[in-house]
């Protein structure tokens, strides 16, 4: 086998996969704007991708801030900066680990539930069914979805924001006996509305990302249970490496000096 | 002066990759009738049916609904003629999230903005047409049967009442007994709203029982159409051996011999 052959091939796999991904995207984003508006079924979605992944995102936080504060404590100590613990749990949980945590669990939890559901309309016909029914699938399935994140995302890294805080004051105050009034008034001090700002609109980007590739790889599953599977575990896999991938760039922008 | 014909298809070829599915394909639907193609497995039947609705695109040739080319048409445009037709897929294609009632009604409140109470009602009447009582209706479909899902999806083709029906292999899986029932239905239901009729199938005792006229499908090709009454006396050796169900003859299927 040619090896040229073999590189030329994968080439030409990915930029048809990209070029799929960008006429999708594109697609998805010009529907959301054009009626007719699902309202039923976007407030279903907020229900399905918001309000059932609170407990675990929640307890994603709370550990997290909890863990967050163990280990700063340590690394900290080691060079008399104890201090520092409130200030870090809070710069580290509102501009990071909060989103990008939420948008992980998130992306596992409802990425994989929406290309299931998809994937499974797709190979049994009843996406094609939408369409022969006068109901342009966009429309009905992937705006839903994708408005849904994007507005829920943020709302659940608001809520992720002050539970991993919280992680954060009741490990240094319970178990490393900070004083707890001096921990609140250092976390006051130096959080500012931008840290969590800056979490918030990167919450609605992996919003859209997550409930982008849910849709994405269940409208493109073919093969049956096979192919259903395939799209499911390919929605977690692109949609965490491109939270991973997108939270860079924005930190990067957002933050730069 | 000739009527228009409710369908056209005009030259139409389909590639998937270097596979040519649909060859040429040229194939007339008068008003009114009702059309089986007939033909085996992958030659392009159910490819046909979606070029049609749009839900694929063909890579050459014209196709006309009403003597408009849809191929042609917006996507608004082409949402607006898709209200023209119904469809009954093979494997019924019911919404498995909805029950009965608004799988049957979803044509009315999504396509048409129909009030549920309404559509509701439309829909508790047509189950009715199919043979289903209203306690059917409130059913989801993973607690049907085979052949009471075709029924229900034969009450979704017809609910919104379309000018143009197509049942992509209506009878398939069922029990000789159940496919004649849907048959029954199907030339009812077409009667009823005087639609016309656009069917795939290689079921031949569904052909003879739902065709005005019949087309024969191989490798992508029309190579016969005629009357229900000339399909026995086609003089086409392709046809005859379909109908008759011979291994030998002209059509080649690519199996191993042991």
């Amino acid at each position: 086998m040619n090896f040229f052959a073999i590189i030329g091939r994968v080439v030409l796999a990915l930029l048809g996969e990209i070029g799929r991904l960008a006429l999708f995207t594109w697609s998805s984003v010009s529907h959301i704007f054009r009626p007719p508006f699902f309202w039923r079924l976007l407030g279903q979605q907020m229900m399905r991708i918001g309000y059932f992944s609170l407990p675990v995102v929640a307890l994603t936080a709370f550990f997290t801030g909890g863990a967050l504060a163990l280990q700063i404590y340590y690394g900290g100590s080691t060079i008399n900066s104890e201090s520092i613990v409130a200030t870090i749990v809070a710069l580290g949980i509102t501009r990071e680990l909060g989103p990008v945590m939420a948008g992980l669990m998130v992306a596992g939890r409802v990425s994989a539930a929406i290309a299931a559901e998809l994937g499974t309309m797709k190979v049994t016909e009843q996406i094609d069914a939408l369409t022969t029914l006068s109901t342009n699938p966009y429309k009905y399935l992937v705006v839903p979805r994708v408005v849904a994140a994007v507005i829920t995302l943020p709302l659940l890294v608001f809520i992720a924001d002050v539970i991993g805080v919280m992680g954060g004051f009741i490990v240094s105050t319970a178990s490393l006996h900070f004083n707890p009034a001096v921990y609140v008034q250092n976390t006051i001090n130096f959080l500012k509305a931008d840290d969590v700002t800056s979490g918030l609109i990167k919450a609605a980007v992996f919003g859209f990302v997550i409930a982008l590739m849910g849709c994405f790889q269940g409208f493109n599953s073919k093969g049956g249970a096979q192919g259903v599977g395939r799209a499911t575990t390919n929605a977690v896999v692109t949609a965490s490496i491109l939270i991973l991938a997108s939270n860079y760039v924005m930190t990067s922008l957002l933050f730069a000096k | 002066m000739t009527d228009t014909p409710k369908i056209e298809l005009k030259n139409v070829t389909k590639r998937f990759g270097s596979k040519v599915v649909l060859d040429n394909l040229s194939l007339t639907v008068p008003k009114g009738k009702s059309l089986v193609v007939i033909g085996g497995s992958g030659t392009g039947k159910s490819v046909m049916l979606k070029c049609v609705l749009g839900i694929l695109r063909p890579e050459k040739g014209e196709i006309y609904v009403d003597g408009e080319n849809v191929l042609k048409m917006s996507t608004t445009e082409r949402e607006q003629s898709l209200r023209k037709f119904g469809m009954l897929f093979q494997g019924a294609a019911l919404f498995d999230s909805l029950p009965v009632w608004q799988n049957v009604a979803f044509g009315l409140i999504q396509g048409r903005k129909m009030r549920r109470k309404e559509a509701k009602d439309i829909a508790i009447d047509k189950l009715g047409k199919v043979g289903l009582g209203p306690e059917v209706g409130e059913l989801y479909p993973a607690e049907l049967s085979g052949g009471m899902q075709k029924r229900v999806a034969l009450a979704r083709a017809i609910a919104t009442e379309p000018e143009i029906i197509f049942f992509d292999e209506p009878t398939t899986g069922l029990d000789p007994i159940m496919a004649d029932v849907i048959n029954d239905l199907i030339v009812a239901s077409v009667k009823d709203l005087g639609a016309t009729a656009l069917s795939i199938t290689h079921d031949m005792a569904s052909a003879r029982k739902i065709a005005d006229e019949i087309a024969m499908i191989y490798k992508g090709k029309i190579i016969w159409a005629g009357p229900r009454a000339d399909i026995d006396s086609s003089g086409n050796d392709y046809v005859d051996q379909f109908i008759h169900g011979r291994a030998d003859g002209p059509i080649k299927m690519d199996v191993l011999k042991p």
